[in-house]
This record gives structure tokens, sequence and C-alpha cells, in this order.
């Protein structure tokens, strides 16, 4: 060969070198379930979202993130975020604050008036949902997007169930509730508001509907059976939140005490004490017992409320109460001690939970109704072909988000049974948990706190206890997501392969790794920061 | 001062891209259009550490000097890998000395592109003359030193992998303290290279008093390249001594090479600082600090330090080492820690 001066072998000619044949492993790029993805009970892609945040593309951000649920403000307010409990950088520092940033995009939408996308084509088919909470709210929003005829039948006068009716204005403003709830009216949803189903069989025939999603709450507030005076005030907490939306506001007197553990106990008491009485919670436990989240605790006696715990009430009077005092056994059950107390009380406010109203589902062939919930298979269809349900009205934990995930789920198994078809939903990825990422290569970065309405403002009025995010603490909260499991594009695989085998493919395209040159070392692996590499065995 | 980091945008600089830096802040190595100085093909071993830092490290002497570079090369593992015959991994102008005298060679080429360019022949090209710890701190190192005090207009880069890794793993004068080597004591109350020799070359080269002079790993790309650029823009003999972990040498899995040399730093093991004209300049500073076991575990060549009996005397001796290194080069913020 003819070569220049002093040349002896031309430039790169090792390419002609196959390392890739030493290998006994390859690495592979694969995308892992991120924790908070996992968690997330309305299905969300937490860190799908984020990563569009993260580079303070909102729009998009919110776009993806309404994929799966329709209402961010509203979830930035009241979901109680198990997302964050999973959080890989917990483990770190302290989890991401989703919940805020998914408020801030949420807050964003409405400034801004985003909307949600119409759908594409349209089926042809009817379907009827039942109760305008969350849950039906978001299979009206799924059922709508694949391009069905949707109908919302709503007893109440006014949309969001017991957003509107149970969880007070000072964690919900209804301005927020109002205007994620007509967002999805805009995309085509017929709402009839004042409307009782009373007999679902008729109302579908009636209405030639091809298909129901049923999600009607829980609304009748459990009672105890408590000796009482006929002068004795007592009202159920769900009836007493419920009136807050009316005109005319409950009277209750200055001294009220609320019966019961839960977060409705906690709200109607911090909900007292806005219109000026002195709320004592009774509750036969200890705090750590609560079944109410211990940050809405945290909360309440912030604002002054008063507990009086391993307590029942015994006997109700116009003017007081007797309460015997309990102790806890081995076990952690409270057992009476034979030890009373009289305390003064103008009213009784009783929140220990609420049942299911199943008067409509009379007749209904086919069902199963175990504690007085609506049993569901794993597509949400009742025992009754066509006629799905979710929510507070079937067996699962109580809460908005769950609820939301309900709907969703019931619209794409509905999708699929419209057409004669079953929805196998993807199978799921691994889990990206700790162990699988390199937490050296993100930087420090403590949490950003959310603002707090100063409190005598918290004792006095309605106004929203928690703030919100701004721009920058949005961005920046957004930044501090890990990626986990997914490729956020770092550029460290290309960089550390000593056999310069990874193929950058530009921005947003990712990877490929070349394997004529790949030996197998498993660098990249190591030093993916998100774990989105795995090795795996070479066929040999 | 040394490099400085991006504070906070997700992984800072501490990775070598991130999406969320304008494409000016992004490191060299980030780059779709990187020189690969060192291609594909090459025969080195699986997850070596001298591959990579010699591709990190010409391919940002190619960038600083806008691909006008001659590279003068020793024989050692990154000559033998590289250009086999008939092939070359290289994708840049390079030659290859012999074992001991590559930085006298890179000095003559200097000289004559003095000359050429005195001639208006050519315009500027850069050199740069690169070796083991071998050819650069035993048989070489007379050369070196001669470099040094003409003060030559040549970039020096010693990888530092702790022994002669390309003829079998033989001691060097840069092999640490109880790594076990081929030619160290296989047996004995203290097997393992002997504490009280062997020398540390950057020191040296500082003594010479030379404008720049420079440690790095392949743990801290941005740092490397940052050094590297650095000593580009600088006329006059420089020296970087680079860190490399061999996966076979030390006894290491190959995908630790990172790992390894990460540990070097966190420990303080291996100082990682700047000086310009004899003087300290600029240091990298630890960031979690963690004792020398969690280093020494991970290697083979230290394995006789944790049997039955682990050495407890040595370990502490080593890690007497390390923390000289922190009192020394101030490894350690003093406000985080
Ligand atoms: C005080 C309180 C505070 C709460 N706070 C939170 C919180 O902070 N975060 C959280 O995640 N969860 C909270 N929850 C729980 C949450 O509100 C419920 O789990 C959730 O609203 C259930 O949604 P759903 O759609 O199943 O039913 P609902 O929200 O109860 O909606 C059901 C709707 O169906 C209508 N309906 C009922 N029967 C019929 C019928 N026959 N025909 C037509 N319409 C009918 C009702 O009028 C209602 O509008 C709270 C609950 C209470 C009571
Ligand atoms: C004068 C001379 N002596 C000995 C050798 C054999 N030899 C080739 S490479 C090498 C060791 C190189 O060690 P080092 O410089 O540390 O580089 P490494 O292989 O570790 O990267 C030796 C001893 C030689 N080529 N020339
Ligand atoms: S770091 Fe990001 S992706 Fe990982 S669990 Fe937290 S929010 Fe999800
Ligand atoms: S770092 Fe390079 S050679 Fe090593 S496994 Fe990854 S792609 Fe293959
Ligand atoms: S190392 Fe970075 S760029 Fe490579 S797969 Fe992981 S996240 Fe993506
Ligand atoms: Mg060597």
């Amino acid at each position: 060969m003819e070569k220049p001066f002093a040349i002896t072998l031309d430039p790169g000619s090792s390419l002609a070198n196959h390392t890739g044949s030493w290998r006994t492993s390859r690495p592979v790029y694969i995308d892992r379930l991120p924790p908070c993805n996992k968690q997330c009970p309305a299905g969300e892609d937490i860190q799908g979202w984020l990563f569009h945040a993260e580079s303070g593309d909102y729009e998009s951000a919110w776009r993806h993130l309404t994929r799966d649920n329709p209402f961010p403000a509203i979830m930035g307010r009241v979901c109680y975020h198990s997302c964050e409990g999973v959080c890989n950088r917990g483990q770190i520092d302290a989890p991401v604050g989703i919940n805020s940033v998914e408020r801030f995009l949420g807050d964003e939408a409405l400034k801004l008036g985003w909307k949600l996308t119409p759908p594409s084509s349209e089926s042809g088919k009817n379907v009827l949902v039942v109760g305008a909470g969350p849950s039906g709210m978001s299979a009206a929003y799924h059922l709508r997007r694949l391009g069905h005829s949707v109908t919302v039948f709503e007893a109440g006068p006014m949309l969001g169930g017991m957003m509107r009716f149970g969880i007070p204005k000072y964690r919900l403003p209804r301005d927020v509730l109002e205007a994620e709830m007509q967002r999805v009216v805009d995309l085509g949803v017929k709402v009839n508001l004042n409307t009782k189903v009373d007999n679902i069989l008729n109302t579908m025939q009636d209405g030639k509907f091809d298909a129901a999603f049923l999600a009607v709450g829980a609304h009748i507030g459990k009672r105890a059976r408590i000796p009482a005076g006929d002068a004795a005030k007592i009202v159920d907490a769900i009836s007493l939140l419920r009136s807050m939306e009316g005109e005319e506001k409950p009277m209750l007197g200055r001294r009220v005490v609320v019966y019961g553990g839960g977060n409705t106990a906690i709200d109607v008491a911090r909900t007292a004490k806005r219109m000026g009485a002195e709320p004592l919670i009774v509750y036969r436990r200890t705090r750590d017992k609560m079944p109410a989240h211990d940050f809405e605790m945290e909360e309440a006696i912030q604002e002054g409320i008063m507990v009086k715990w391993l307590s029942t009430i015994t006997q109700a009077e116009e003017s007081s109460l007797t309460i015997e005092k309990m102790a806890l056994d081995d076990k952690g059950f409270p057992q009476p001690t034979g030890e009373f107390e009289t305390i003064e009380a103008d009213s009784l406010v009783l929140a220990l939970g609420q049942d299911v109203d199943l008067g409509l589902l009379d007749g209904v062939p086919g069902l199963e109704v175990t504690d007085g919930v609506v049993k569901v298979a794993p597509n949400m269809m009742t025992g009754h072909p066509g006629i799905f349900a979710g929510g507070d009205m079937v067996p699962a934990e109580r809460n908005v988000t769950v609820g939301i995930g309900h709907g969703k789920q019931a619209a794409r198994h509905i999708d699929a049974w419209l057409r004669g078809e079953e929805h196998v939903p993807a199978p799921q990825h691994e889990v990206a948990n700790f162990e699988k990422l390199n937490p050296w290569y993100y930087a420090d970065a403590p949490k950003t706190v959310r603002p707090m309405l100063d409190i005598i403002r918290r004792q006095s009025t309605f106004d929203e206890v928690q703030g919100g995010l701004d721009e920058s603490t949005a961005l920046f909260e957004a930044r501090r997501c890990l990626s986990c499991g997914n490729c956020f594009e770092c550029d460290n695989c290309y960089g550390v392969c000593p056999d310069n085998a990874v193929i950058k493919l530009g921005p947003g395209k990712r990877f490929e790794f070349n394997y004529d040159y790949c030996k197998g070392c498993g660098m990249c692996v190591a030093e993916c920061p998100c774990g989105a590499i795995k090795m795996e065995a070479e066929e040999i | 001062m040394s490099f400085q980091p991006v504070h906070f945008y997700q992984t800072g600089t501490f990775t070598v891209g991130n999406r969320l830096l304008e494409p000016s802040e992004r490191s060299v190595q980030a780059n779709i259009q990187r020189t690969n100085s060192l291609n594909s093909g090459h025969r080195a071993c699986q997850g070596c550490g001298e591959a990579l830092g010699a591709r990190y490290a010409i391919d940002a002497a190619m960038n600083a000097a806008r691909g006008r570079l001659i590279a003068a090369n020793a024989t050692g593992c990154l000559e033998v890998f590289s250009t086999p015959y008939p092939e070359t991994s290289w994708q840049i102008p390079w030659i290859h000395s012999l074992f001991g005298n590559t930085a006298a060679v890179a000095t003559g080429i200097a000289a004559a592109i003095k000359v050429k360019k005195h001639k208006g022949e050519m315009g500027d090209v850069r050199v740069v003359a690169q070796g083991g710890d071998g050819g650069t701190t035993d048989i070489g190192f007379g050369c070196l030193s001669g470099m040094f005090e003409r003060n030559d207009d040549v970039l020096y880069i010693c990888y530092d992998n702790g022994g002669y890794m390309n003829t079998g793993v033989q001691r060097s004068s840069a092999t640490p303290p109880a790594a076990r080597t081929a030619t160290t004591m296989p047996v004995g109350p203290e097997p393992g290279n002997q504490f009280g020799q062997g020398k540390f070359v950057p020191a040296i080269a500082m003594a010479h008093e030379i404008p720049y002079v420079a440690t790095a790993t392949v743990a801290d790309l941005r740092d490397l390249e940052y050094k590297v650029t650095k000593a580009m823009g600088i006329r006059g003999a420089r020296y970087i001594h680079i860190l490399v972990p061999c996966p076979l040498g030390w006894g290491a899995a190959s995908e630790d090479t990172i790992l390894l040399a990460r540990l070097a730093k966190e420990t303080g093991i291996f100082p990682v600082f700047e000086a310009e004209n004899g003087e300290v300049t600029g240091t990298l500073k630890i960031r979690r600090k963690q004792p020398v076991e969690a280093y020494l575990q991970r290697q083979k060549r230290y394995a006789h330090l944790f049997g039955k009996k682990p050495a407890v005397e040595t370990i502490a001796r080593l890690q007497a080492a390390a923390d000289k290194n922190i009192r020394k080069y101030g490894l350690l913020d003093q406000e985080a820690n």
C-alpha cells in the first residue's frame, strides 16, 4: 500500500477489528418503572411529566400528565401523594415534591387556559355515568377522549361529588374545582344535574345506553348508638359539610364536639373553628392509631384544635356529653375503664365513616354486595354485564385519586367491552428501585417547602391554607427528580465507554449500542445514574 | 481556582452531558462530533481506564487545538493496544517513540514546528507527549525532567495505572504502598509494595516550577477536560498526571473502573489538584469522604490486607497517608466538614 511520507497506518483502521466478539454479556437499554409511577393510584407517568417540566416546558408536562388524570390542580391540593412516600430521592435527601409541581402545572393550565385534547373521532356508542364525583368525571373524560358519547347523571345541584360537598374550601378552593370540572364538560360531555338515578336498568333502557359506569360515592353518615336526650343536637359530619355549600350555614353553637378520628373529623373540626366555634375532637384511640393523615392532624393542632384521646361518648344531653375513658389492651384495642367525665357541648358531630346508598341497584341481577360495597372484577365490571363501578362504592381505599384511577381503568375496559374485546394492560416493567441507581451523579438539592397561610387567617377564614410554588421553585423541584429507570440523556454511557461503542442519536432520540465493538465491560451500566441500562448474558 | 461545577441542574456537571445545560457548557465528550481520537477496535482490556483517559484527554486537547495536534507516545499498554500492525485506533497524527524517550521526541517535534513556523512553512500545531507511569516516572524520567527544565512547549500526559501493566504487572515507582504486583514481596509479614519507596511525579514536576501541573482521574471528566483545556492555553512545559484504574493489574471488576477512580479521590488516596509555577492553585474537593477500605477492598492487589486476620496496621498506615494528602492539599471543604 502506498502511503505518504512517514505514514505507516491508516487513521482509525482498527475498525476492522470487531472487539465485540470478546463479549460474554451485553448492555441493553431499558425503561424501568419508577416507584412513584407504580404507586400513583391514578396511574400517572410522574417521571414522564416531570421530564418535560424539568426543561421548563410546562405545557407538554401538563399534556403528558392529563393523559392519565384530568385534574392536576385538584390533585395538587387534595391528593394524599403516596407517590412521595416511595420516591427514591427520599433516600438521598427528601422526596421530590411531586404534588407541589403537579399543582403548579394545574394552576398554570387554569391561568393560561390550556384545553384538554378532544377526541379525534366518534365511536357512536352511548355511555352513562352516574355520579359527578372524581371517579365519575374521570371516567367521563377518558370515555369521551376515546370517542364515546357520554352523559353524566348527578343527583346534586353541582359537579364534584365529595370534593364539593365534603372537602372544605380552605383545602380546595371552589373556583379550582369548578374550572377543572368544566374543562371535562367542554369536551362535549353531557351533564344532567339534580337527576338522581333510582333504577339503573330503567335509566339505561330509557336513555339507550350501551354501558354504564357507576360512581355514587358513600354519602350516608354512619350513626353510633348514643343514648341522647331530646334536646341534644346531633348531626352527621357529611350533612354538616354539605350544608356549608348552601346559603344557610349550620348553627352549631360555641362548643362543638366532633366524634371520630378520620380525615372527615378533622375537616369538620377545622371548619367549625373557622365559623367561630371551639371544636373538640373526641377519639377512642391514640394519635398514632388515628386513620387521619398525620399532616392533617398536625395542621389542625396548629390551628388550635383540641383532641381528647382514648375517650368514647356514652350519653348526649342538651349542653353536655358524658365521656368514658378508654385504655388500650395489649392488642392495641381500646377497652372501657369505667371512669366517666362530663364535658360541655352545644352540639355533637358524628364523623364515624360513611355507607353507600345502593338504592339504584335494587333488583339488578348478578350483583355481589359485601360489607355494603359492590364487588367488581379486575376490569371494574360488576356482576352485571355492561355495568361498571368505581370510587368509594367499591372495595378499595377511599380517596379522590383512587376514584380517578378507577374511572380511567373502567373507561379503558368499557371501551374494549363495547367493541367485544378485552383490554389487556401493557405488562409492567421491572421497578427502578434505589439499588438500580448510581446516586453519585445527582447534585445536592434540598426540597422546596410550600408556603402556608398565616395562622390567624387559618383560624378565621376559609382562605386556602397551603400555597403553591412559583415558576422558579417549581422548576427547581421538578429538576430534583432522578428520572428513575428512564434515560434522561445525561450522556454518561456515551462518555464512559472506553471502546466508543455507544452511539448518540441526538436530542430526544437517546442512544444505541454498537455491538461490533462493545466488549461488555459494564461501565455504562454502572455509571448510568438512573438505571436505564441492564447487562444481559450473551448466548454463547 | 479549580473547575467550578454548575450548582444545580439535576445533575449539575457531574454527568458527562446534561440536557438542561447550554450546549456550550457541556463537556467535549458529550459532543456527537467529538474527535474520538482513540477509536473503537483497540485491544485494551474490558473496562480499561487508560483507554478511556486517553480519549478523554486527547479529545479535549484536539478541541482546544482546533484539530491541529501531534502526539508522541511511549511504549506501554496505550501504544501496544492501539497500534498492532497493520491497524491503528488513532485518528490524529501520532508517533510511537521508545519506552523511555517520548518527552524528548515531543521536544524534537515542537522544535521542528517552531522552525517551520518561523520559515512560514506551516501554521501552529501543538504537541502532546503521553506515556504510562513506568515510561514516565521510571525509564523516561530523565527526558521528562529535561523537557521540564528547558520549558519546552509540550503537554506531557502520564496515565498512571500504578505499574508496568503491559508486560504483566510489574512494580513501578508509582505503584502505591501495599499493592501487590508480580515483582513485589509475595509472602511474609508485609507482602505487597513497600512503604517509604516510590515517588509522586506531580510534586517533582512542580519543583521544576513549570507553568502548569495538574492531576486528574477518569472519574471527574469535567475537571479533566478543564485541566487539559487550560494546559493547552499555556505555552511551555506542562504536565498532567491522570489516575487510570487497570482492571487486570488491580484485580478489579471491569465495571468498577470509574468507581475506583472516584474512591481514590474521595478517600484522599489520590489528591486531585492543579498548580501554576510551582504553587498549588486549586483542589478538587472531596464530596463524600470515605475510609480507605472502601477503595482497597474492591481490588485483589490489596486482598492480602483483608484475609482472616485483617492487616489493621497496614490499613491504618494507608489511611494516615490519605489523611496527610487531605491536610497537605486541603481536600476537604472547611465549611462542609
Ligand atoms: C370531609 C372529607 C374530606 C375528604 N378529603 C379528602 C382528601 O383530602 N383527599 C382525598 O383524596 N380524598 C378525600 N376524601 C375522600 C374523597 O372525597 C372520596 O373518596 C371521593 O370523593 C370519592 O369519589 P367518588 O367519585 O367515588 O364519589 P363522590 O365524590 O362521593 O361522588 C359521588 C356523586 O354521585 C352522586 N350520586 C350519588 N347517588 C346518586 C344517584 N343515585 N344518582 C345520581 N347521582 C348520585 C353524588 O351526589 C355525588 O356527587 C374526603 C372525604 C370527606 C368526606
Ligand atoms: C527499553 C525498554 N525496556 C522494556 C520494554 C518492555 N516494556 C514495554 S511496555 C513496558 C511497561 C510499560 O509500563 P507503563 O509505562 O507503566 O505503561 P502501562 O503498560 O502500564 O500502561 C515495558 C517494561 C521496552 N519496550 N523498552
Ligand atoms: S426521583 Fe423522580 S422518578 Fe424517581 S421516584 Fe422520585 S419522582 Fe419518581
Ligand atoms: S462501556 Fe462500552 S464496552 Fe463497556 S459494556 Fe458499555 S458499551 Fe460495552
Ligand atoms: S447513562 Fe445517561 S444517557 Fe446513558 S442511558 Fe443512562 S440516563 Fe441515558
Ligand atoms: Mg503503568
